[in-house]
C-alpha cells in the first residue's frame, strides 16, 4: 500500500540523525526533543505514575482526617482542597495520560506503523503536561489555597464564591485540554492513515479500536470542558453571568454543561480498559477473543449512549418526571452493551487453557470489581432509589469500583503484560503476584465499606461525620493506607526491569499472546517497521 | 509457563468476591443499609433498593459462578486444550435479549414509585426551605413564622476537647417541626451557592439552587425526630448544616406554632424596651453570636484564612469606621461571601457581636455599639 | 497527506467548542418547551381567549431577597385560588432599608417546572430594572393569568422572585 509507506519514509525524514535502529540521542535532550513515540510514551506513563501518587497522597490526607470522627489534622476548607485536588489530579494526571501513554507505545507497533502520524506535535503534547499539572499544584502554595468547590466545581460555588485560585484552574484545565484533543488527533489520524497493508479494520486489536473510539470522545467533549471553564472564568472576573441567576443565568446549566463533558470523560476514562483486558484475557486463555465484531460494536454503542445520558447526575436538582425517565432508561440502557463485554471475555475464558500470570490476574479483578461497580451503577440509574443515594459514599464507592479497580487495575495489568516489551526483561512475577494480592486485599478494604456508610446516611465530600459512621471510615482508611503502601511494590517491580534485572524475555514473551507486539523482538528496537509488515 | 494459583489463593478469591453476600444477612441493619424510613414513598424507596440490589446479586453469582468454573477447570495446568470458537451469534442474542427483559423488570416498579414522589399537588401545609452557607431557614408559608436552623453540636466536641454526644452533627438549635398525617410541601430555594435538603426518613432530598425554586413533598404518619444534613458540597462548612425533623400530633403541632407566634411578639417587644447593655453584657452576649455565626468564616480567633476570608483582627473595619463596620454585618458585602446579618439576628444581637469584633483578640478600641446605635446607623449602599 | 484529517478533526474540536456556548439558548429553548426548573417567559403575554370556570388553581406567591441588597420584599397576598384564564392583578411590596440610591431586579421561578410555560404575566415588575431612591418603599403589580392548558394534575402554582441588586455601572 503506498500512502503507507509513503508515511513511513515522512516520519524517518523527520530525524535524519537516529535512523540507525537502537541509535538515540543521550542525555535530558533526547527527552525533551524526542519525537519517537516509545519515548514519549514513556514520559507519559512515568509521569502519570508520579501523578498517581501525589494525588494518592492527597487522598491519604483526606482518609487520615476522616480516621475518626472530629476535626484533627486539616481544617475543612484544606480538605475541601484536597477532594478537589485528588480528583482532578487521578482523572486528568493520573488515568487519562497513562491510557495516552500506552496508546504511543503500543498503537504503532500493534498497527505495524513507524511511529505515530504526527511525532512532534506529540512531543509537544506531553510537554505542555508538565506546566498545567505545576500550575494547578502551585495554587495550594497560594494565598486561600488550590481550588476547593470539588473536581466537578458548581457554579456558584466555583465563581462567586471562590478564591483566585480559579483563574491558575481555569488556565491548567486548557492546557490540558489542548493536550488531550492534540493527543486524540493524533491518535485518529495514525489509526486512519498508518495501518500496515492488509490491516483492515475488522483486523485491528480491541485495544486500537477502543483507543480510536476513545479519541473521538475526547475530541467531542474536551472543548466543551475548555467552554465550561471558559464560562467559569468569565463570570467570576469579567462580569458574565452564565451560571448567575441574577443576571439571568442558570446555575443548573452550570450542571448540563459540565455533565455533557462529564459523562463520555468517564468512558473515555475505560474503553481503553476494556481494550487492554481484551487483548489479555485471550493471550492467557490461549485462545481467540469471543465476540471480536459484537466488541466493537459495544464499545461504539457505549460511546454513543454516553451523550444522552448526563442528566443522571442530576436527578436532584428537579426537573420534569418525563426527563427523569428519559435519562433513566437511557442510563440503564448502558447496562446492555457493557453486559455483552463481560459475557464476552467470560467466552473467551471458556473452555480455554488459563494460567494465571501477574497481568491475567489483574484482569480477572478487572471483570469481577469492574462488574460490581456496573451493578452499583444500575443501580444508581433508579431514580426513586437515586435520590438516597445522590452525593453518598455509595456514590463515592460506585465511581472507585470503576476507575480504581476499573481503569487503575487495567493499566496495571497492560504495564505488566507490555513491561518485558518495553526493557527486554521479564518483571519479577513473585513480585508482581505479591502486588496483585495486596492490592486486592487492600483495594477491598477501602472501597466495599464504603457501600455501606453511604447507604447509611453518609454525604461525600465532608471532612467530619457522625459516630454511627467511625467504624467503618476506620476500616476505609487503614484500607487506603495499605492499598496505597502496596503499589510501592509496583514501583519497585518497575525499577528492577528497567535497570535490566531479570530474566531474558523472549520476542514472544507470553505463549498465547497475539499480535505484532510479539512479532518483534524484547526490548522493542527503538525504531519499529520502518518498512511495513502484511498482514495476511 | 509456570503456575501460580494454587487451590488455597483460589478459595481466598472466591470469599473475597463473594463479600457482596453477607450484605443480605445484615439488610436489615440499619447501619449496613439504607434505612427503611418512616413515610410510604421510603418504604417503596427501600423496597424498590432491594429488588434491584437482589437482582444485581443474582446476576453476578450467575456471571462470576461461571467465570470462576471455567477458572478451576479450564487451566492449563489441569491439561486443559484451548477450543478454537471464537463466536456464536445465537449466544450474543441471548446475552442481549435477556438484559433487556431484567431492566424492563426492573424499570417498572421505578417508575411506578418515582411517579408517585413527584406528586406534590393538594398538600395540606407548605414550608419554604432556604439553604444559605451553612445553615437552613425555614418559612412557613400558612403561619408567621420562620427561623434560621444552626448546628448546636458545641466546638469542643468538633475540636475532640469534650466527648462527642449522641446526635454529634445531627443537632441543631431549632429543629423544623411538622405535623404528622398533613401532606407537607417543601419549596427549597438558596441564598448563595447550590445546597441539598436530605431527610434520609423521608427519602427526600432536592438541591436548593439560588434564584430558582423546586419542589418536593413528605407525609409522616407518627410522631417522631428526624435527621439528615446537606448531601451538596456548598463550601468551607459542608459537613456542619444539619437538618432536624420533629414531627408532632396535629394538636401538639398548632399548641407549638401559637407558642412561636407568642414568643416572637415578646421578642420584639423586648428589643423595643431593651436598655442599654454593660460591656460585658455586650461582650458576652457578643462572643457567644461570634462563635455561632461569624467564627465558621472569620475564625474563633479572628483571624480568618488568608486568601479566603480576612481576618477581623487588627483590619481597619473592625479598628476605624464604625458605621461601616455596623453596615457590612447588618448588609452583608455583594459578590462574597459577606452575608446580610440584618435579617438574620437581633438588634441587640448585632450590637453585641460589633461590639466584640472591635473589642476581642486585642482589637482593643474600647467602643461599645448598642442596639439603638444598630438600629438608627445609616446604611449607605453597598457597591 | 495527513493534513485534510487534521483539518477535519480541529474543524470538530472548534465545533464542539463553539457548542458548549450554543448550549445555553439551545438550553433556554429547551427550559421553555418543557418546563425544566420552572424559567418564564419575560415578557407581556397576550390575554386568554377562554376561562375555564369549572377548574380552580391555586397560586402561591414567595419571595426572597438576596443577600446582596438591604430592601424588604414581600407579596401583598400569598395565595389567591384563581380560575385558569382569568386576569388577576396582585402587588408586591417593596421598601428600601438604606438611606442611598439602588437598583433591583426580580428574577422569578416557578415550581413546578411544568407550569412554568403556563404561568402568563401581562404585566409584571420583573419585565425591568426596579430603581429605589434611599429609604423609599413602592407597590409593584403584577398581572397575570393561569393558561388554561395548564395540565390537569398540577392543583397549585408557586410564584417565586428572588430580589437582586444591580451594580451601577
Amino acid at each position: 500500500m503506498s500512502t503507507n509507506q509513503l508515511s513511513a519514509n515522512e516520519t524517518t525524514g523527520h530525524g535524519h540523525d537516529h535512523d540507525h535502529h537502537d541509535h538515540k540521542p543521550s542525555g535530558i535532550t533526547r527527552w525533551l526533543y524526542t519525537t519517537n513515540h516509545k519515548d514519549i510514551g514513556t514520559l507519559y506513563l512515568l509521569f502519570s505514575l508520579l501523578m498517581f501518587f501525589i494525588g494518592g497522597m492527597f487522598a491519604m490526607v483526606i482518609r487520615a482526617e476522616l480516621f475518626q470522627p472530629g476535626l484533627q489534622l486539616v481544617d475543612p476548607h484544606f480538605f475541601n482542597q484536597m477532594t478537589t485536588l485528588h480528583g482532578l489530579i487521578m482523572v486528568f494526571g493520573a488515568v487519562m495520560p497513562a491510557f495516552v501513554g500506552l496508546a504511543n507505545w503500543m498503537i504503532p507497533i500493534m498497527i505495524g506503523a513507524p511511529d505515530m502520524a504526527l511525532p512532534r506535535m506529540n512531543n509537544w503534547s506531553f510537554w505542555i503536561l508538565p506546566f498545567s499539572f505545576s500550575i494547578l499544584l502551585s495554587t495550594l502554595f497560594m494565598d486561600g489555597g488550590a481550588p476547593a468547590a470539588g473536581w466537578t466545581f458548581y457554579a456558584p460555588l466555583s465563581t462567586t464564591y471562590s478564591g483566585d485560585s480559579t483563574a491558575f484552574f481555569v488556565f491548567a484545565v486548557h492546557l490540558l485540554g489542548i493536550s488531550s484533543i492534540m493527543g486524540a488527533i493524533n491518535v485518529i489520524v495514525t489509526i486512519f492513515n498508518l495501518r500496515a497493508p492488509g490491516m483492515n479494520w475488522m483486523k485491528l486489536p480491541l485495544f486500537v479500536w477502543t483507543w480510536l473510539i476513545t479519541a473521538f470522545l475526547l475530541l467531542a467533549v474536551m472543548p466543551v470542558l475548555a467552554g465550561t471553564v471558559t464560562m467559569v472564568l468569565t463570570d467570576k472576573y469579567f462580569g458574565t453571568s452564565f451560571f448567575d441567576a441574577a443576571g439571568g443565568g442558570d446555575p443548573v446549566m452550570f450542571q448540563h454543561i459540565f455533565w455533557f463533558f462529564g459523562h463520555p470523560e468517564v468512558y473515555i476514562m475505560i474503553l481503553p480498559a476494556f481494550g487492554i483486558v481484551s487483548s489479555i484475557v485471550p493471550a492467557f486463555a490461549r485462545k481467540p477473543l469471543f465476540g471480536y465484531e459484537s466488541m466493537v460494536w459495544a464499545t461504539s454503542s457505549i460511546a454513543f449512549l454516553s451523550f444522552i445520558v448526563w442528566m443522571h447526575h442530576m436527578f436532584t436538582t428537579g426537573m420534569p418526571v418525563a426527563a427523569e425517565l428519559f435519562f433513566m432508561y437511557s442510563t440503564m440502557l448502558i447496562a446492555v452493551p457493557t453486559g455483552v463485554k463481560v459475557f464476552n471475555w467470560v467466552a473467551t475464558m471458556w473452555r480455554g487453557s488459563m494460567t494465571f500470570e501477574t497481568p491475567m490476574m489483574f484482569s480477572l479483578a478487572f471483570i469481577v470489581l469492574f462488574t460490581i461497580g456496573g451493578l452499583s451503577g444500575l443501580m444508581l440509574a433508579i431514580v426513586p432509589a437515586d435520590f438516597q443515594y445522590q452525593d453518598t459514599y455509595f456514590v463515592v464507592a460506585h465511581f472507585h469500583y470503576v476507575l480504581v479497580t476499573g481503569a487503575v487495575f487495567s493499566l496495571v495489568a497492560g504495564a505488566y503484560y507490555w513491561l518485558p516489551k518495553w526493557t527486554g526483561v521479564m518483571y519479577d512475577e513473585r513480585l508482581g503476584q505479591l502486588h496483585f494480592w495486596c492490592s486486592l486485599v487492600s483495594v477491598n478494604i477501602l472501597f466495599f465499606p464504603m457501600h455501606f456508610v453511604g447507604l447509611a446516611g453518609m454525604p461525600r465530600r465532608i471532612p467530619d461525620y457522625a459516630l454511627q459512621f467511625a467504624d467503618f471510615n476506620a476500616l476505609i482508611s487503614i484500607g487506603g493506607m495499605l492499598f496505597g503502601l502496596s503499589q510501592l511494590i509496583f514501583v519497585y517491580v518497575i525499577i528492577k526491569c528497567a535497570r535490566k534485572k531479570g530474566e531474558q524475555a523472549t520476542a514472544q514473551v507470553w505463549e498465547g499472546a497475539q499480535g505484532l507486539e510479539w512479532t518483534i523482538p524484547s526490548p522493542a528496537p527503538y525504531h519499529t517497521f520502518e518498512t511495513p509488515p502484511q498482514i495476511k | 509457563m509456570k503456575r501460580y494459583f494454587g487451590n488455597r489463593n483460589f478459595i481466598l478469591w472466591l470469599l473475597l468476591c463473594c463479600c457482596g453476600l453477607p450484605l443480605n444477612a445484615v439488610a436489615e441493619a440499619s447501619s449496613f443499609n439504607m434505612t427503611k424510613g418512616v413515610t410510604t414513598i421510603s418504604h417503596d424507596v427501600y423496597d424498590l433498593h432491594m429488588i434491584i440490589f437482589y437482582i444485581c446479586c443474582a446476576i453476578a453469582v450467575v456471571v462470576f459462578g461461571l467465570m470462576f468454573w471455567a477458572m478451576v477447570h479450564h487451566r492449563k495446568s489441569r491439561g486443559a486444550v484451548a477450543a478454537q470458537f471464537h463466536g456464536s451469534t445465537k449466544m450474543e442474542i441471548l446475552w442481549t435479549a435477556i438484559p433487556v427483559i431484567i431492566l424492563i423488570v426492573m424499570a417498572i416498579p421505578a417508575t411506578k414509585t418515582l411517579i408517585e414522589m413527584e406528586d406534590s399537588s393538594k398538600s395540606d401545609l407548605t414550608i419554604l426551605v432556604t439553604g444559605s452557607q451553612w445553615k437552613w431557614h425555614y418559612k412557613y408559608l400558612d403561619h408567621p413564622v420562620e427561623f434560621y436552623s444552626l448546628l448546636a453540636t458545641p466546638r469542643d466536641q468538633i475540636e475532640n476537647k469534650a466527648t462527642k454526644g449522641e446526635n454529634y452533627l445531627y443537632e441543631v438549635d431549632r429543629p423544623l417541626v411538622i405535623p404528622t398525617g398533613k401532606k407537607v410541601r417543601f419549596l427549597m430555594t438558596s441564598d448563595d451557592v447550590i445546597h441539598s435538603w436530605w431527610v434520609p426518613d423521608f427519602a427526600i432530598k432536592k438541591d436548593a439552587t439560588p434564584g430558582f425554586i423546586n419542589e418536593i413533598w413528605t407525609r409522616v404518619d407518627k410522631p417522631g425526630v428526624f435527621r439528615g444534613q446537606c448531601a451538596e458540597l456548598c463550601g468551607k462548612d459542608h459537613g456542619f448544616m444539619p437538618i432536624v425533623v420533629e414531627a408532632k400530633e396535629s394538636a401538639d403541632f398548632d399548641a407549638w406554632i401559637a407558642a412561636q407566634v407568642e414568643a416572637k411578639a415578646q421578642a420584639a417587644a423586648a428589643e423595643q424596651a431593651a436598655a442599654p447593655m454593660t460591656k460585658e453584657e455586650l461582650m458576652a452576649l457578643g462572643q457567644k453570636t461570634y462563635e455561632a455565626r461569624c467564627a465558621a468564616c472569620h475564625q474563633v480567633n479572628g483571624e480568618g484564612l488568608p486568601g479566603v476570608f480576612p481576618a477581623l483582627k487588627g483590619s481597619q473595619m473592625a479598628l476605624k469606621d464604625i458605621p461601616a463596620h455596623i453596615n457590612i454585618v447588618v448588609a452583608g458585602k455583594a459578590g462574597t461571601a459577606m452575608q446580610a446579618f440584618g435579617n438574620q439576628l437581633s438588634t441587640s444581637e448585632l450590637a453585641a457581636v460589633i461590639t466584640y469584633e472591635r473589642n476581642a483578640w486585642g482589637n482593643d478600641t474600647g467602643d461599645l455599639v448598642q442596639a439603638k446605635d444598630v438600629a438608627a446607623a445609616a446604611m449607605p449602599a453597598q457597591e | 497527506m495527513h493534513k485534510p484529517l487534521i483539518y477535519k478533526l480541529l474543524l470538530i474540536g472548534a465545533c464542539m467548542f463553539a457548542f458548549s456556548f450554543a448550549l445555553i439558548p439551545l438550553y433556554n429553548v429547551f427550559c421553555e418547551l418543557t418546563g425544566l426548573n420552572g424559567k418564564t417567559e419575560n415578557a407581556a403575554a397576550a390575554s386568554a381567549l377562554t376561562i375555564d370556570t369549572q377548574r380552580e388553581v391555586t397560586v402561591e406567591f414567595l419571595a426572597t431577597v438576596d443577600q446582596s441588597i438591604p430592601w424588604k420584599f414581600e407579596p401583598e397576598i400569598t395565595r389567591i385560588v384563581v380560575h385558569p384564564g382569568e386576569i388577576k392583578k396582585i402587588n408586591y411590596r417593596v421598601e428600601s432599608l438604606t438611606t442611598a440610591a439602588m437598583v433591583g431586579r426580580a428574577v422569578p421561578s416557578v415550581a413546578p417546572g411544568l407550569a412554568a410555560e403556563h404561568f402568563k404575566k401581562m404585566e409584571c415588575f420583573c419585565f425591568i430594572e426596579q430603581p429605589l431612591k434611599g429609604k423609599e418603599s413602592k407597590l409593584m403589580p403584577l398581572q397575570f393569568y393561569i393558561d388554561p392548558a395548564l395540565p390537569k394534575e398540577i392543583k397549585t402554582v408557586t410564584l417565586s422572585y428572588t430580589l437582586y441588586n444591580v451594580p451601577a455601572k
